[in-house]
C-alpha cells in the first residue's frame, strides 16, 4: 500500500475512534461536562493530562527548535515538565479540594470578588485562545502535507471531530478520548525514535542513543560528532549554549510557573475522586509526557545530523524526495548562489525572511525563490517544523511509520484544543453568565449554554486555523508570560497564604499582567527594531519576562494587602479547609 | 509493616503532645476538641511546607543549578558520553522532577495518616 492510502487510513481509524468514545461518554449534566463528573481514575486523568499538555507545539515543533537550538532548546524541556512539580505539590490538590469547576471559581470565592473573578475569566480566555490558533496551524500542515488536501478543509475537519466529541461529551468526552489520543500520539512519537536511534546508534532506547556511539565507525559519541560538524560548518557548538544565563534562568522559570497556572491543565485534576488521586495524577501525567520529553532530545539530535548528512554537498538533482516535498509545501527552499547544481548548508539565514516562491523554476528544477540572497554560504532554508514530521523520510522508514507520525501529530494538535476550548466554554458559561450575569439560569439551560459557547470557540479557532493572524508565533510568550504573572501567582498565595485579600491579590495580579503585556507588546510589536539584549531589561527577553512579572506580583499583592483589612472569617475557614485533605467529597455543584 | 510500626509511634508521640496541652485546660468540652483539631491541622501544615520546601530545594538545584547555572562547570566533566551539565539539562533534571512527586504522593500520605487527616 502506498504511504497516502496507509495515511488516510491511519488518520481515519483514529478519527472514528475518538467520535466512537465521544457517542459512548456523552455529558447529561454540568458537572460531566465541567469536570466529567469527578469519577476519572489518576492513570486515566495522567493519560488525559499529558494528552491536553502535549500539543502540536510539543510533537511537532519541539525537538525541531531543539535541533537548531541545542543546549539553548533545554528552556523548553525544564520548563514544560519542572511546571508540573509546581503543580502537583502547590496547587493541584488543593484547588481539588476546594472541587468546583473552574480556576475562575477558585479566585473568585477565595477573593470574595465578582472583579477577580472576572479578570481571571479574561486572562484565561486570552491564554487559551493564543494557544488554541497555534494547534490549527499544526492540524493545517500535517493534513496539507500527509493528506494532500487544503489546509481550509484540513481545519474544518479537524473542528468537526473535535466539535463532536467537546460539545457532545464536555469534559466526559473529552477526557476519553484524551487517553486514546495519548496512546496514539506517543506510540507515533516513540516508534520513529526508536527505528532512528538504532539507525545511528544501535541502540534501541533513544534516551541511551543520544549518549551512544555513532555507528559509523568514527568512534565519536553522538553529540561529539554533532557538535564536530557544526563547527566545520560554522555553527556554534550543539551542546553548548549562546543565551545569556540570566535569560535562560528567567524564560526557564516563566515557562514552569506558567505550565502550572495555564488553566486547561488545572482544570484536569479537578476531575479525579480524591485529593490525594490529584497528586498521584500529577505524578503520572509528569511520568506519561517525560516519556516524550526525554525522547525529544534524542530525536533532535539524530535529526539534525541526519539532515546535515543527507543535504549537505548533496547535488540538487539527487536530493532525496522529502527535500522536494517540503519544498513544494513551503517549508524548504533552496536558493543556488554559486551555481554548481548542489546544496550547501552552513551556519547563517540563505536569505531574509521565510521563503516567497516565484512561479518559475530554478536551472535544476527547484522552486524559484524572490528572496534576496544573503552573503553567507548557507543555501537552504528549513522551517523548524519539519524535523519531526520528515524525520522518517529523511531516514527511510517504512511508509506506515510516516502515516502513524500524521495520525499522532493530528492526536496531539486536537487533544490540545479540546482541553483549551473546553476551559473557555466553561469560564464563559460557568464563570461568566451563571456567577455573573444571569444567575437564575437553571442547570439545564447553564449546559446548553456551555454547548453553545463551545460550539463558538470552535468556530473562532477554526476561524483562527484557517486564517493565521501573523503574530501567532510572536504571542506564544503571551501565554506562560501572563499566567505566570496573573494565574500562578494568585491560585499560591490563596492556598499558602491565609491573610492575602482581594485588594492585594487583584493589585496584585493587575500590575503582574499590564507590567507583563505591555513589555512583550512594546518588543514584538511597537519597537521590534529594539528587541535585543542591550534594551531588555536586566537582559530578560520578552519570552522570559513572567519571571519578573510574577516577581511583581508577589510584591504589590503583599505591600497592598499589608495596608488592607484582612479577609472575613468565613474565606479564612476555606483556606482552613481546602489545606486539609478530609472530606474532599466528589466535586460539587453549588 | 515496618512503616505502620513508625506512623503508630508517632501517633503516640502526638497524642501525648495533646495530652499534655489538655493538662492546662479545666474540663473536656466542645472547646477543647476544637483546640485539639485546630492543633492538629496546625501540625499537620507545618509537616507539609517542611517537605514542600525540601522537595522544592531538590527542584531548583537540578533545574536552575545543575542546568543552568552551573552548566559550564559540570560539562567539565561526561557521564555515559554526554557532557555532565548538557545531560542534566535536556534528560537528568525530568527524572528528577518525576521522582519528586512521586516521593510527595508517598511522605504526604505518611503524614495525613500520622495526622488522621488523610481521604481514604
Amino acid at each position: 500500500m502506498s504511504t497516502a492510502i496507509l495515511t488516510y487510513l491511519f488518520v481515519g481509524a483514529s478519527f472514528t475512534l475518538y467520535i466512537g468514545i465521544a457517542i459512548w461518554s456523552r455529558a447529561g449534566t454540568t458537572k460531566e461536562f465541567y469536570v466529567a463528573g469527578g469519577g476519572v481514575h489518576p492513570i486515566a486523568n495522567g493519560m488525559a493530562t499529558a494528552a491536553d499538555w502535549m500539543s502540536a507545539a510539543s510533537f511537532i515543533s519541539m525537538a525541531g527548535i531543539i535541533a537548531f537550538l541545542g543546549y539553548d532548546g533545554s528552556v523548553y524541556l525544564l520548563g514544560w515538565t519542572g511546571g508540573y512539580v509546581l503543580l502537583a505539590l502547590l496547587l493541584a490538590p488543593y484547588l481539588r479540594k476546594f472541587g468546583q469547576f473552574t480556576v475562575p471559581d477558585f479566585i473568585g470565592e477565595r477573593y470574595y470578588s465578582r472583579a477577580a473573578r472576572i479578570v481571571a475569566v479574561i486572562c484565561l480566555i486570552f491564554i487559551s485562545f493564543t494557544y488554541v490558533a497555534g494547534q490549527m496551524r499544526g492540524v493545517g500542515i500535517v493534513f496539507s502535507r500527509f493528506l494532500e488536501v487544503d489546509i481550509t478543509v484540513g481545519v474544518i475537519v479537524g473542528m468537526g471531530v473535535v466539535f463532536v466529541y467537546a460539545v457532545l461529551g464536555g469534559m466526559k468526552g473529552i477526557t476519553y478520548t484524551q487517553v486514546a489520543q495519548y496512546c496514539v500520539l506517543i506510540f507515533a512519537y516513540m516508534v520513529p525514535a526508536i527505528f532512528i536511534s538504532i539507525l545511528i546508534t544501535g541502540n534501541p532506547v533513544p534516551q541511551l542513543g543520544l549518549g551512544a556511539t555513532v555507528a559509523d565507525g568514527s568512534g565519536l559519541s553522538v553529540l561529539a560528532k554533532l557538535d564536530k560538524t557544526l563547527l566545520d560548518l560554522g555553527f556554534s557548538p550543539y551542546t553548548e549554549g549562546s543565551k545569556a544565563t540570566i535569560d535562560v534562568f528567567a524564560i526557564t522559570m516563566a515557562l514552569m510557573v506558567g505550565t502550572a497556572g495555564l488553566p486547561h491543565v488545572i482544570v484536569r485534576f479537578f476531575t479525579v475522586p480524591k485529593v490525594s488521586d490529584a497528586r498521584l495524577s500529577a505524578g503520572y501525567a509528569l511520568i506519561f509526557i517525560a516519556l516524550l520529553y526525554t525522547t525529544a532530545p534524542a530525536v533532535a539530535a539524530f535529526a539534525r545530523l541526519n539532515f546535515v548528512e543527507t543535504i549537505n554537498n548533496t547535488s540538487y538533482a539527487e536530493a532525496p524526495g522529502w527535500f522536494k516535498n517540503w519544498e513544494e509545501i513551503g517549508l524548504i527552499g533552496w536558493i543556488d548562489k554559486n551555481e554548481d547544481g548542489v546544496i550547501q548548508y552552513a551556519a547563517g539565514a540563505a536569505f531574509a525572511g521565510s521563503p516567497t516562491y516565484s512561479d518559475e523554476n530554478g536551472a535544476n528544477g527547484e522552486r524559484g525563490l524572490t528572496n534576496a540572497p544573503t552573503d553567507s554560504v548557507n543555501e537552504v532554508y528549513a522551517d523548524r517544523d519539519i524535523f519531526v514530521l520528515a524525520n522518517p523520510e529523511i531516514a527511510s522508514l517504512p511508509g506506515w511509520v510516516i502515516a502513524l507520525v500524521a495520525a499522532g501529530g493530528l492526536a496531539a494538535a486536537l487533544s490540545t484544543a479540546a482541553g483549551l476550548l473546553l476551559v473557555v466554554s466553561t469560564s464563559i458559561s460557568h464563570d461568566l453568565l451563571k456567577k455573573t450575569l444571569m444567575p437564575e439560569i437553571t442547570e439545564r439551560q447553564e449546559l446548553l449554554y456551555a454547548r453553545i459557547a463551545a460550539a463558538v470557540a470552535i468556530g473562532v479557532a477554526g476561524y483562527l486555523g484557517i486564517n493565521p493572524p501573523g503574530f501567532v508565533a510572536q504571542v506564544v510568550a503571551f501565554a506562560f508570560g501572563l499566567a505566570a504573572a496573573s494565574l500562578f501567582p494568585a491560585i499560591l498565595l490563596g492556598i499558602f497564604v491565609k491573610r492575602m485579600n482581594k485588594e492585594g491579590v487583584i493589585a496584585g495580579m493587575l500590575s503582574g499582567l499590564i507590567f507583563t503585556f505591555a513589555y512583550i507588546v512594546f518588543f514584538k510589536f511597537v519597537s521590534p527594531e529594539l528587541n535585543s539584549s542591550e534594551n531588555w531589561l536586566w537582559g530578560i527577553s520578552p519570552e522570559g519576562i513572567g519571571t519578573i512579572g510574577m516577581l511583581l506580583n508577589f510584591l504589590v499583592a503583599f505591600s497592598v494587602s499589608q495596608a488592607t483589612s484582612p479577609p472575613p472569617a468565613h474565606v479564612q475557614d476555606l483556606v482552613d479547609d481546602i489545606r486539609v485533605p478530609t472530606g474532599a467529597g466528589v466535586a460539587h455543584k453549588h | 509493616m515496618d512503616e505502620q510500626k513508625n506512623g503508630s509511634s508517632e501517633k503516640d508521640a502526638q497524642r501525648s503532645i495533646f495530652h499534655h496541652e489538655g493538662e492546662n485546660l479545666p474540663s473536656h468540652g466542645h472547646h477543647d476538641e476544637e483546640t485539639l483539631k485546630e492543633d492538629v491541622v496546625r501540625l499537620y501544615w507545618r509537616a507539609n511546607l517542611r517537605l514542600l520546601g525540601g522537595l522544592l530545594v531538590i527542584w531548583f538545584v537540578v533545574s536552575f543549578g545543575f542546568s543552568i547555572l552551573f552548566v559550564d562547570a559540570l560539562n567539565q566533566y561526561s557521564l555515559f558520553g554526554f557532557k555532565l551539565g548538557f545531560w542534566w539539562a535536556q534528560q537528568g533534571s525530568i527524572y528528577v522532577f518525576v521522582a519528586l512527586i512521586f516521593v510527595y504522593v508517598v511522605q504526604m500520605k505518611r503524614i495525613e495518616r500520622r495526622f488522621g487527616v488523610d481521604d481514604d
